[in-house]
């Protein structure tokens, strides 16, 4: 499938701030203190702007964006048009949320909990566009949805990490948590390769062309010389030759290098914390591009069957 | 509303004979023809003339060679939007751009509703919409709904354009909900069937597979009996090896 670079930066950035967002919420709701005071004020604009920049960004790749509205009528059939729904009901108790912390008011447990519950649903939803799909093995998976929402959880703890220890108010615990949630993605990541290792194609070009029944089929001639949409969009290749050495790259990543950051931030005081969990931050951001750019250009649609690939 | 229909007064496709078609390309210049000026025009080429021509076209032609014990054997495949019963193009559709209509089960796009987020094209396991860029909509075979209902045309012209063109009487159109329809007799006669069924989209057009190729042996020349003709091409065998 073609990555497009709007879906890849919409899709990671709007996951890292819904991952924010939920994990503000879940602090606020233990009782933690910085999570009714600045750091989660500082938090839940960062998130905005890039679940907002994220959402704009998705409007990018469209023909029409100034029909993108219509998007939200379908949501009985469609989880383009729920994902679309909820977004835009997140941004109700989030915003009543941001604002009661900007007058330093008491914060009813609802707005935090409503904002990550319907946080992570949006991120659930986002996955299952995907995951619905069964024209394209590598997404017809439960891993799919359980790796968005694992690595929206990650990349918004360490951000939250970040946040917390610029702001000095970041614990062991803090650097603990955020490590396992990144190992938590990394190893979902990695065991949904190992799914589709083992994945057996549901349709051949056999099916395909209903053929196999007679013997082994194989493309003679394209219907066409050049190029066409669905070669450009479903047809994308180029990354399976350089797959293993990506994965690799996203494995250390989005899994190895921020887990020992963030925990040495953990570890370490001051100025040298906050350059270490920066340091996190833009590790697992390159991580997490390459991991989504991974996700597009190694799925197979089915349609290339017809083409004998 | 892209919630499919329960179900479909007519089920309205195609049946392509795989045995006959010979790959000329008629259907899919005669689609692209009527098509340009039709329902979903234009059709949109670009760089048609340049070093890398692209365009939008709703019925491409394969070819396929099928190793079988018999031998080798070329397979023309024209393929075009199926009308899928349970068509994910239809459910997945934002906006409500994508339906399949209730009374006749043709799925269509609605230009005017479309914003172009191409998921439909992604959900078709076959490959069947293609994008048109210039417009910034999605388009696909609307089963030529601008010609088989259109009383302008002589009645026996009221088929899909590429039904009309085929000069090998390759593809053939009609109601395949209905157990009596001239199609319906035809895929319970050559054993038709459906392209992917494992997709579960319980595609409506259905395709005739190619017919079993006849062995012609050819009986070896006898030494001796088999009359004078025999005797004479004995002879003549001799004298030529």
């Amino acid at each position: 499938m073609n990555p497009a670079y709007s879906i890849i930066f919409f899709t990671t950035a709007a996951g890292a701030g819904y991952g924010l967002l939920t994990l503000v919420a879940l602090y606020a709701l233990a009782g933690d203190a910085a999570a009714s005071a600045s750091p989660a004020l500082f938090a839940l604009g960062l998130a905005g702007v890039l679940v907002t920049s994220g959402l704009l960004s998705s409007t990018a790749h469209l023909g029409h964006p100034g029909r993108a509205w219509r998007a939200l009528s379908q949501w009985r059939s469609s989880w383009l048009s729920r994902e679309g729904v909820l977004a835009l009901a997140c941004y109700v108790p989030a915003l009543i949320w941001a604002w009661q912390l900007s007058r330093g008011t008491d914060t009813a447990p609802a707005l935090p909990l409503c904002s990550a519950v319907l946080a992570l649903a949006t991120v659930y939803a986002t996955a299952m566009i995907y995951a619905s799909l069964k024209s394209v093995d590598a997404w017809h998976l439960t891993a799919v949805p359980v790796n968005y929402l694992l690595l929206a959880l990650a990349s918004g703890a360490v951000l939250w990490l970040a946040i917390r220890t610029w702001m000095s108010v970041a614990t062991l615990t803090d650097a603990t948590l955020t490590a396992a949630l990144i190992a938590a993605a990394g190893v979902g990541k990695w065991s949904y390769w190992q799914t589709l290792a083992r994945l057996t194609p549901r349709s051949t070009l056999g099916s395909a062309t209903g053929l196999g029944t007679l013997g082994t089929v194989s493309s003679l001639a394209w219907p066409h010389t050049e190029q066409n949409y669905l070669l450009k969009e479903m047809g994308f290749v180029v990354a399976r030759r350089h797959a293993d050495k990506l994965r690799r790259s996203v494995v250390m990543c989005v899994g190895v290098l921020p887990v020992g950051v963030a925990m040495l931030s953990g570890l370490s005081t001051g100025l040298v914390a906050s350059l270490l969990a920066g340091l996190a931050v833009v590790t697992l951001a390159i991580g997490l591009v390459l991991e989504r750019w991974l996700f597009f250009a190694e799925a197979k649609h089915s349609v290339s069957l017809f083409y004998g690939r | 509303m892209t919630m499919l229909p329960s179900s479909t007064a007519k089920k309205l496709g195609l049946v392509i004979d795989l045995d006959t078609c010979v790959g000329c390309q008629a259907c899919a210049t005669s689609c692209k023809e009527w098509n340009d000026a039709g329902h979903s025009a234009p059709l949109t080429d670009t760089d048609p003339y340049g070093a890398a021509p692209d365009g939008v076209w709703f019925n491409r032609v394969h070819s396929y060679e099928v190793q079988t014990p018999g031998g080798s054997k070329t397979v023309n495949f024209p393929k075009s939007c199926l009308h899928c019963d349970n068509a994910p193009c239809v459910t997945v559709c934002p906006t409500g751009a994508s339906f399949k209509r209730a009374a006749d089960g043709i799925v269509l796009v609605d230009a005017d509703k479309c914003i172009g987020c191409k998921l439909c094209s992604w959900a078709c396991p076959y490959g069947a919409r293609e994008y048109d860029a210039h417009d910034g909509v999605m388009k696909k075979c609307t089963l030529c709904v601008d010609r088989i209902y259109n009383e302008n045309l002589e009645e026996a012209a009221r088929v899909p354009a590429c039904v009309a063109a085929c000069p090998t009487g390759a593809r053939s159109f009609g109601d395949l909900g209905d157990p009596h329809s001239g199609v319906s007799a035809l895929v319970r006669a050559r054993g038709g069937y459906d392209l992917m069924p494992e997709q579960g989209c319980a595609p409506v057009n259905k395709y005739l597979p190619p017919r079993a190729t006849p062995q012609i042996t050819q009986a070896p020349l006898t030494r001796h009996g088999g009359g004078i003709e025999s005797a004479l091409l004995r002879w003549l065998d001799k004298i030529l090896t």
